[in-house]
């Protein structure tokens, strides 16, 4: 084990006393700060305040724009939509991702589909009934005038996509078809069959890859971002280790966007890719750009349920699932063991359909999950029993396939059957599937303004690792629909505002900040091949993981948060004096990388607990045991907890150990649309 | 069940490589080939030696960043990724060997790791449709068949895995390439830059040291997406005609 210059250690970060007011589960894990009082969304009518933005957002002359630089770290949707626009805009472009294409961002895994308020279906769809459902689909934690603008550019990106070749579903008559998806009552979601991020990235991807051609994007293949520049209070580029070389590389520019992706692997076990990871964000959060609602968190019902110890990832079932299958589990726990096939209907519990009537499966994903995880902790859960529990319900496609026909179902679901056939070695069109929840998707992540800017000037963020559009819940198919609506329709209007301000002081590499960046990555390097520890990094992942999937998963209590933290802070102290990572700095070295990753979650998952713990209320993804109906439904505290909590980081200057960080909140304000309680029955 | 597994290692692009030996006990069915290797790597830096390197992300057979040469097969014996071959397409006592893509143009970076980047490099040359974000008409102004809708999709489903060109004796990337070209040739939007887009990528391809295709078919037999054959018809009917019109 070594000293550590650089390290997040500390069991025992500064308490203080709590003060009048606080009152909350969290008094004195952290320090209250002032509250955010603009989000910089323009007055007047909801369905004039993009017009206006656009409008008043300043223009960059064609000429300047070649002067002007942008690194865009991610090539997905967010990213690669990005980097493609604002290449055709004239900038120039710096594009990064940690996989060896652009093309293998996460993006590409979505399955499900992509919601716009084209109203192709004469069903009563609108922009303001797409606003209405991600507004009360994330339970009145979102900002109303960011959700407005989403469902207004929606139309826009299925314009754009189909221009660009993706290919989308059609009907015979060769127009687009649509589905209805998650818990909507409407028709508005367009698919390639169940590719649809795939085709949607593809789509991004060509365009960005005609930039290159272009001469306007360059592209940094199995590049990682591990530090943010901030010069004179403005973020001015990047530090990025080369992961085929180890070299450390310096990255300057007039603005820096994140489109990192989401945190999901903070359980280690999650629907996201391998390499998904905080660092760029979290680095960033470490120089000052706030971290809005971390706790709240996306548990999809439809995963397939975890194997052994020896699992690495989880694999979701597109959520379209539910439209044609049923949810059920046996009646009697005496029948958990048998064939399916074998238990008459009768003893069948559909038990979606029987509590939630209107909605049935279609219900949303938390309130789907959360009735999952009762089943299976009732002891009427199905599968293998893993260390003691059956973690499994059945997600059955008998009746579709007799009422449709087995051909109907290949042909809208052939190629999840086929993945869930592959991965199980069961046959789901003979044997129902077994589905449990898994960590899909993160609702919170930096905040930003309504222009997407961080609280550090100069760094904007898009896609999933921003906060903005989805409180404490989000749609389905919407992730993709915010990807590409920040990336082509949003960022480049208000990046220009920015850059107006431009051409800006040339920043050079011997500047103070830049090499403080820079040795900071040198020495965290340094310290991870050096502790020479016994455990392995996974190890550590693994751990935090079940943490933070018992007790800041489906359900969270104080005592269990609490609990939470404290793991955290001994398992963090131990990784940092026992890790081990083998190899070395100046080659391809994925422990290496794995090790930095972890070490980010490691803090990140400490945050998700307090901020969980401090909002002493049930809404969206975020279920607190202590507030509920008395049948067991969640219940907001909109008198409280109305604000978006975004966290700045306030670590120890001396030690670089994590601090008390400090809560500022924003007050969520509606004007065109009522709060109100959500119920599905 | 127990497995013994011959794994080609290299520090590096630079250096000489060599299969070395490793036994792995205690694999379960369910467990992912990868998985089985990750398991293997927790082995190696329990005894201090460098785990092996190789690529995935996804894990879904999706994002088309696996892909290990199983027993000389791309992506071995199932049709799917390597992220998607689960142990139970193996035995106890199998002896299994993995090797990186071998391809002139796809140099090996680290043990199973291999760079890609002449894929992108072909995409560069017109592997699109030109339209600048916000100049695109109203959806539904196009009208696609949808016959012609599902062939593009069929053939747009291909991952970028690089399987074809690791199964090809002439290391050709025809069947990558034929994939885009019809993917963006089905569709009325990708006809104005027809011409141009098969001349420029064809030209990309050789130039990047892939090989020409002699219609052997080994590419769409490992292909994990099943990407047919007759893209690569498509791909020289389309070339044929370009150069007839004078590209
Ligand atoms: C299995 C699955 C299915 C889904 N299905 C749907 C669906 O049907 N509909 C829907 O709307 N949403 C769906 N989602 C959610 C949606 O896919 C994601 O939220 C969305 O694609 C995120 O896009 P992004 O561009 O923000 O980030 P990502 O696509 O995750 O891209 C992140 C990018 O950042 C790069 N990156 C990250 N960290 C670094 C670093 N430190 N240095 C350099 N580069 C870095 C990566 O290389 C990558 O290019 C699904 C998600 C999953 C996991
Ligand atoms: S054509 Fe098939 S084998 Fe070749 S890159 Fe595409 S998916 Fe992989
Ligand atoms: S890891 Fe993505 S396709 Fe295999």
């Amino acid at each position: 084990m070594t000293d550590m210059p650089d390290t997040t250690l500390t069991s025992d970060p500064s308490y203080h006393e709590p003060s009048a007011g606080e009152s909350d589960d969290a008094v004195g894990y952290y320090v209250p700060g002032d509250p955010i009082i603009d989000a910089k969304a323009p007055d007047g009518p909801i369905d004039e305040r993009w017009s206006t933005r656009k409008f008043e957002a300043r223009l960059v002359n064609p000429a300047n724009r070649r002067k002007l630089s942008i690194i865009i770290v991610g090539t997905g949707l967010a990213g690669a939509s990005a980097a493609a626009t604002l290449g055709e805009a004239g900038y120039v472009v710096k594009s990064f991702c940690y996989q060896d294409s652009p093309r293998r961002a996460h993006s590409i895994a979505a399955q499900g589909g992509i919601n716009a308020a084209k109203n192709y279906k004469e069903d009563g769809d609108s922009v303001h009934r797409l606003f209405y459902d991600t507004v009360k689909g994330g339970d009145y934690r979102s900002r109303e005038s960011n959700v407005y603008r989403l469902a207004e550019v929606s139309t826009n990106i299925i314009d754009q996509c189909v221009a660009q070749g993706v290919p989308f579903a059609r009907e015979y008559g060769g127009l687009l078809d649509n589905r209805s998806f998650g818990g909507v009552q409407v028709s508005r979601t367009f698919y390639a069959r169940g590719q649809t991020g795939q085709q949607l990235l593809i789509g991004a991807y060509q365009a960005l890859e005609r930039q290159v051609h272009a001469g306007t994007v360059t592209t940094y293949t199995r590049h990682e971002m591990l530090e943010l520049i901030v010069v004179d209070g403005k973020a001015r580029g990047i530090i990025a280790r080369d992961m085929v070389t180890g070299a450390i590389e310096t990255h300057l520019a007039d603005v820096v966007v994140l489109a990192s992706g989401g945190y999901g692997n903070v359980f280690y076990l999650s629907t996201n890719a391998m390499g998904s990871n905080v660092t760029a964000s979290w680095r960033a959060h470490r120089k000052g750009a706030y971290m809005a609602n971390p706790c709240y968190t996306q548990i999809h019902p439809t995963c397939i349920p975890v194997s052994g110890a020896h699992q690495s990832k989880l694999t979701l079932m597109s959520e379209s699932l539910r439209n044609d299958g049923r949810i059920w589990v046996p009646k009697k726990k005496e029948d958990c063991a048998k064939d399916p096939r074998d238990i008459p209907e009768a003893d069948r519990d559909y038990y979606l359909e029987r509590i939630y009537p209107s909605f049935g499966n279609l219900v949303p994903r938390d309130i789907a999950s959360r009735a999952a995880k009762y089943q299976c902790d009732d002891g009427r859960g199905v599968g293998p029993e893993v260390e003691g529990v059956r973690r499994g319900v059945y997600l059955d496609f008998a009746d579709a396939i007799a009422r449709l026909g087995r051909e109907a179902v290949e042909e809208k679901y052939g190629n999840l059957f086929d993945m869930y056939a592959r991965i199980t070695g069961e046959d789901p069109y003979v044997v129902p599937m077994r589905i449990y929840p898994a960590v899909h998707y993160v609702m919170g992540g930096l905040w930003v303004d309504y222009d997407l800017q961080s609280t550090i000037p100069g760094l904007f963020v898009t896609g999933e690792a921003n906060f903005s559009d989805h409180g404490a819940n989000r749609l389905g198919a919407s992730a993709l629909m915010q990807g590409l609506a920040d990336g082509y329709f949003v960022l480049p209007h208000t990046i220009r505002d920015y850059l107006a301000d431009g051409p800006f002081e040339t920043v050079a590499e011997d500047h103070p900040a830049v090499v403080e960046a820079r040795t900071a990555v040198e020495k965290r390097i340094e310290h991870f091949l050096t502790v020479n520890g016994t455990r392995s990094v996974d190890s550590y992942h693994r751990e935090l993981g079940n943490i933070m999937w018992e007790y800041c998963g489906m359900e969270r209590t104080e005592d269990g948060l609490r609990k939470a933290i404290d793991l955290i802070r001994t398992l963090r102290d131990d990784f940092h004096r026992n890790v081990k990572v083998l190899g070395s700095a100046d080659s391809l070295n994925q422990s290496l990388e794995k090790a930095g990753r972890v070490a980010d979650f490691l803090e990140l998952g400490e945050l998700m607990c307090i901020d969980a713990l401090n909002r002493r209320e049930s809404c969206g993804g975020h279920f607190r045991a202590e507030s509920q109906t008395e049948d067991g439904e969640a219940l907001r505290h909109d008198d409280l907890y109305a604000y978006v909590a975004a966290w700045e980081y306030a670590g120890d200057p001396d030690s670089d150990a994590m601090g008390a960080p400090v809560l500022h909140k924003e007050d969520l304000v509606y004007t065109a649309i009522e709060m109100k309680q959500r119920s599905y029955k | 069940m127990k497995v013994t597994l011959k794994i080609w290692r290299q520090p590096d692009a630079a250096s000489d490589g060599a299969m070395h030996t490793y036994e792995v006990d205690d694999v379960s069915e369910d467990m992912s080939f990868l998985e089985m290797l990750d398991v293997l790597n927790e082995q190696l830096n329990a005894r201090d030696e460098e785990p092996i390197a190789f690529d995935s992300d996804c894990r879904e057979g999706i994002c088309g960043m696996c892909g290990l040469m199983i027993n000389g097969e791309p992506h071995g014996p199932e049709v799917t990724t390597t992220c998607q071959l689960h142990m139970r397409s193996f035995k106890d006592g199998d002896e299994i060997v993995i090797e990186p893509w071998r391809a002139d143009a796809f140099p090996v970076v680290k043990d199973l790791c291999v760079d890609r980047g002449a894929f992108d490099r072909i995409i560069q040359q017109g592997g699109y449709i030109s339209v600048n974000t916000g100049a695109a008409p109203e959806a539904h102004s196009i009208q696609v068949p949808k016959e012609a809708a599902d062939r593009a999709f069929d053939v747009a489903t291909c991952i970028g895995c690089g399987a074809c060109v690791a199964a090809c004796p002439n290391g050709s990337a025809s069947l990558f390439m034929g994939a885009k070209i019809t993917h963006l040739g089905e569709l009325p939007q990708g006809q104005a830059e027809r011409d141009t887009r098969v001349v420029s990528m064809v030209a990309q391809h050789d130039h990047e040291g892939f090989g020409g295709c002699t219609n052997i078919g080994e590419c769409t037999a490992a292909c994990p997406k099943e990407i047919p054959l007759d893209v690569i018809s498509q791909l020289n009917k389309d070339l044929r005609t370009a150069l007839q019109h004078g590209h």
